[in-house]
């Protein structure tokens, strides 16, 4: 496996900084809006995100978690159930604006998953997917994100790990790739 | 993560300890789903389950029906007493037949022992046994380890007494394999004639004194006298036998201890249980039917895990 950093720590903090200014930006000071993570790797950038919110506007930001694995489209296609993390929205999403966050977009499926998932807690107002990694051309469905920390061109036989201090010991996204890609 | 290390739920016997962990994690989460505004998920859209009841029942029959609905599986019912079993067909061509119709996955609650065992050797889907006569009855045993896990924090050093019937009981049966493989330990009480023979093989305490019984105990589990399985009598009335095994509120209140109380339904008010006990505080047992449609969701989703895509 050939291993190529594609976000140095320091770029890693200036996107997460960015992606912040730009929710501020159309979301103002969060009176309606709450964040939602895609468990189980879409918690990390939440988490991250939130402190820094509430870091900058020095307020509390409402957040949860959402597991969508009973409603994910490859139930009895894999050779093993994948067993579900928690679910943890204890407030109204009912006429909210909600942003899904998710660490890598890759083919749009996990994303289809969790919009089904957060509709059966109710009508939101408003939803936007936030992706930390946007790995284009690799679509299988018409879903897109409206932020974006970074977009990255790649393969299919590629993998894409967004890593962190608090369990790989440091924040860097870093590409794999078979050796003799060509 | 890793699935089932069976392919039917026939008995909690087959099952490792592993297994019930996967299930009752499974279970958590659809504790959640069924807690949540729309109850529903997608999973299981595309598979048909048959709920055969050659049996009576209400509480498991409708337990599993929901969840599966849930799930969102095609349910179709069958029941003994309006179908053709009784113009003389074999179980096996009864069940041949509904399987022709596509079917994938089968409930079956029969008053034989052996009877979802048999059934699995015979024909192609997944089978979860309901209930067989007075052998096994594993969702049972499942819902009321999960309770206690839920009440307790866990369900291992817990002492648990299963009290009553135990000779006709298959909750009883599974029950003591289900604690004994999560670490429990488990002892019966009831009158000598209720008990079954040799059952201090399985390693389980017996007792007679239901007082002592209580006095040991964490959680006590009061089966209901089953009249319909005893053709003879086993002891000499049901107000001698509630004076001796049935629970009431003056005994609970003088334990040294505050136990928890559960009962697999349907209760007889006044036999094994007062009302008083049956609607206190440490009585469990609307939690148990609660818990009841999330175990059998987690067992439905698991092994329909197991059904090929076409």
């Amino acid at each position: 496996m050939e291993k190529q950093v594609i976000l140095s720590p320091k770029q890693f903090e200036l996107t997460l900084n960015r992606l912040c200014y730009q929710l501020i930006e159309n979301h103002n000071n969060f009176e309606n809006t709450v964040l939602i993570g895609l468990q189980p790797r879409g918690i990390n950038v939440l988490t991250r995100l939130k402190a820094q919110l509430e870091f900058i506007l020095k307020k509390e930001i409402v957040c949860g978690n959402l597991d969508i694995t009973f409603y994910r489209d490859d139930f009895r296609r894999r050779e093993t159930p994948i067993i579900p993390s928690a679910t943890n929205i204890d407030f109204i999403i009912e006429n909210k604006k909600v942003v899904l966050i998710d660490d890598v977009l890759f083919t749009g499926r996990t994303i289809r998953s969790g919009i089904d998932a957060l509709m059966a807690f109710g009508r939101p107002e408003k939803v936007e997917l936030l992706a930390f990694i946007d790995r284009r051309f690799k679509r299988q469905l018409p879903i897109q994100a409206d932020y974006i920390g970074k977009t990255i061109d790649t393969l299919s036989t590629e993998r894409v790990n967004v890593e962190w201090t608090e369990i790989e010991g440091k924040d860097q996204v870093v590409l794999y790739s078979q050796e003799n890609n060509g | 993560m890793d699935n089932l290390s069976v392919e039917h739920l026939l008995g909690i016997r087959d099952l490792t300890e592993k297994d019930i962990q996967i299930i009752f994690q499974t279970a958590d989460s659809f504790k959640q789903v069924i807690n949540r505004p729309i109850k529903k998920v997608p999973s299981l859209r595309d598979i048909t389950i048959a709920n055969l009841f050659f049996e009576n029942s209400t509480r498991t029959r409708l337990s599993f029906e929901i969840a599966q609905k849930r799930l969102s599986a095609d349910i179709v019912n069958f029941s003994a007493a309006s179908s053709s079993t009784k113009k003389g067909e074999t179980l096996v061509d009864t069940v041949n037949n509904i399987l022709s119709m596509k079917v994938d996955m089968l409930v079956m609650r029969h008053p034989n022992p052996g009877a979802a065992q048999f059934l699995s050797t015979k024909v192609n889907a997944k089978i979860i046994n309901a209930g067989d006569g007075t052998h096994e009855h594993p969702t049972q045993a499942l819902l009321d380890a999960f309770s206690i896990r839920e009440k307790l924090g866990d369900v291992a050093g817990k002492k648990v007494v299963i009290v009553g019937d135990i000779l006709h009981s298959r909750v009883a049966l599974s029950n003591i394999y289900c604690l004994q493989k999560l670490g429990a330990e488990v002892m019966v009480c009831g009158p000598t004639t209720l008990i079954p023979k040799h059952i201090h093989q399985l390693g389980v305490k017996v007792e007679h004194n239901l007082i002592k019984a209580l006095n040991w105990c964490d959680v006590a589990n009061m089966l209901r006298i089953q009249l319909e399985r005893q053709d003879i009598k086993f002891f000499p009335s049901l107000r001698e036998y509630s004076m001796l095994f049935g629970l009431n509120k003056e005994i609970l209140d003088n334990l040294d201890k505050e136990i928890v109380v559960m009962h697999p339904g349907p209760i007889n008010r006044g036999v094994e249980i007062t009302s008083d006990v049956a609607d206190s505080k440490q009585s469990i047992i609307l939690n148990q039917v609660e818990n009841g449609v999330a175990i059998r969701m987690a067992v439905t989703y698991l092994l329909a895990a197991k059904i090929k895509h076409q």
